[in-house]
């Protein structure tokens, strides 16, 4: 244990001196990046608690012990970061250099306290760099790992976004789809659809394709499948907003919407309707 | 041996599935409703699914053909109340059901039916 012993010697010697230099120098790059996403403090905080848990860890009974509690509450408190600041926008190389920084002010403790022992000092650096690229690797790890969470959330969230299903008259159901049609969306859509059929007792259900930007087999199979499954349960379908260059597509693969009722736009769809369900309109 | 019940209401016939469905028991209803609409002289048959929550392509097949059925035998088919879980699961099983007559609930089924036997 004796190189680490100067590596805690320093940090336990030096901790406020370091600390400054070290809040010195993130602040001059928090300072350079164009948005302030941290305040001083917070940061200063965030240093002082770093370095109070890495001095334990490496004055710890066993400092190369990745398991122990010690380096588990610093790893912790790492993962913590590394989550909020995925969050609040920072970007991975702001993140990682939150640890690498730390590097300049803690060798140059190091090498006051080797004096002119160039081999204890080589050592040092060597074990400290090892130990700080490894946090440095949790940092970005953990990052990215926030960031993926985000971004399935977003996706499941746009999901749930561009499914609503409205009512527009008693018996009549409306459902506006905006988007590429895949297998996924089509059974989220097909599901909340006819969920909304039984729970609303609708006779008739509007699909709107207006908001479908292309339509191929793939899409018109899925649509087909719809259309059945409405029929299925009692109710009928009508699908609208069928553009003429979709119209055109879909006689030229030769899809078959023969039992399918198609209008123009959802105008159409819906004084049709009023009409089966025995509505009638005035003006 | 348990068996779906089959209530005549009038001139039509009510067969509910109140249990989950299996072959043998699929293929006595077909049976039982069948005799029941010679029986009875029905003009029209309900068949009643709200509470099946799971088909396979045989009670799919079976159902339809019990639909077809009635049909021939000179009495309108209605099949109502599908779960949309059942709904979907029948399409992606490729069994669209042509020709069978469907309704929301036994409510919306009976007035399909009055409303087509008045216009024979």
């Amino acid at each position: 244990m004796a190189p680490s012993a100067t590596m805690a010697n320093s940090l336990q010697k030096h901790h406020k001196q370091l600390l400054s230099e070290w809040v010195k120098h993130l602040q001059s790059e928090v300072a350079d990046g164009r948005k302030v996403r941290i305040s001083p403090q917070e940061l200063s905080t965030q240093a002082d608690e770093f370095l109070q848990l890495l001095t334990d860890v490496v004055t710890g009974a066993n400092p190369d012990d990745r398991r122990s509690a010690q380096f588990k509450a610093l790893q912790g408190f790492l993962e913590n970061m590394s989550r909020s600041r995925a969050q609040q926008g920072f970007t991975s190389a702001e993140t990682a250099t939150f640890i690498f920084s730390f590097k300049q002010p803690l060798f140059a403790a190091l090498r006051v306290e080797a004096g002119n022992d160039a081999n204890l000092l080589a050592n040092e650096i060597w074990n400290a760099t090892r130990l700080l690229d490894e946090l440095g690797l949790i940092t970005v790890s953990t990052y990215q790992h926030a960031r993926e969470e985000i971004i399935s959330r977003q996706q499941q969230e746009m999901l749930e976004l561009s499914t609503p299903v409205v009512k527009l008259w008693e018996g009549i159901l409306a459902l506006p789809m905006i988007g590429t049609l895949d297998s996924a969306r089509t059974q989220v859509v097909m599901e909340s659809l006819l969920q909304k059929i039984v729970e609303t007792g609708s006779q008739i259900a509007i699909i709107d394709i207006t908001g479908v930007p292309t339509v191929d087999t793939l899409v018109a199979q899925h649509l087909l499948k719809t259309v059945t499954a409405i029929r299925l349960m009692g109710a009928d379908c009508i699908i609208s907003g069928v553009r003429p260059q979709i119209a055109q597509t879909i006689v030229h693969l030769g899809v078959d919407l023969a039992g399918v009722t198609t209008k123009a736009n959802l105008a159409d769809a819906l004084a049709l309707a009023l009409k089966r369900t025995g509505n009638t309109l005035s003006r | 041996m348990e068996r779906i019940p089959i209530l005549r209401i009038g001139e039509f016939l009510l067969a509910t599935i109140q249990v989950d469905m299996h072959d043998q028991l699929a293929l006595q209803l077909q049976d039982d409703l069948t005799k029941a609409i010679q029986r009875h002289g029905a003009k029209g048959v309900l068949i009643d699914i709200s509470a099946l929550e799971m088909v396979d392509s045989f009670i799919g097949r079976t159902i339809s053909d019990i639909s077809n059925m009635g049909r021939i035998l000179g009495a309108r088919t209605v099949l109502v109340g599908m779960q949309p879980a059942v709904a979907i699961t029948l399409v992606e099983l490729g069994l669209s059901l042509p020709g069978v007559a469907t309704a929301l609930d036994v409510d919306r089924g009976m007035t399909m039916l009055r409303a087509v036997l008045a216009d024979d």
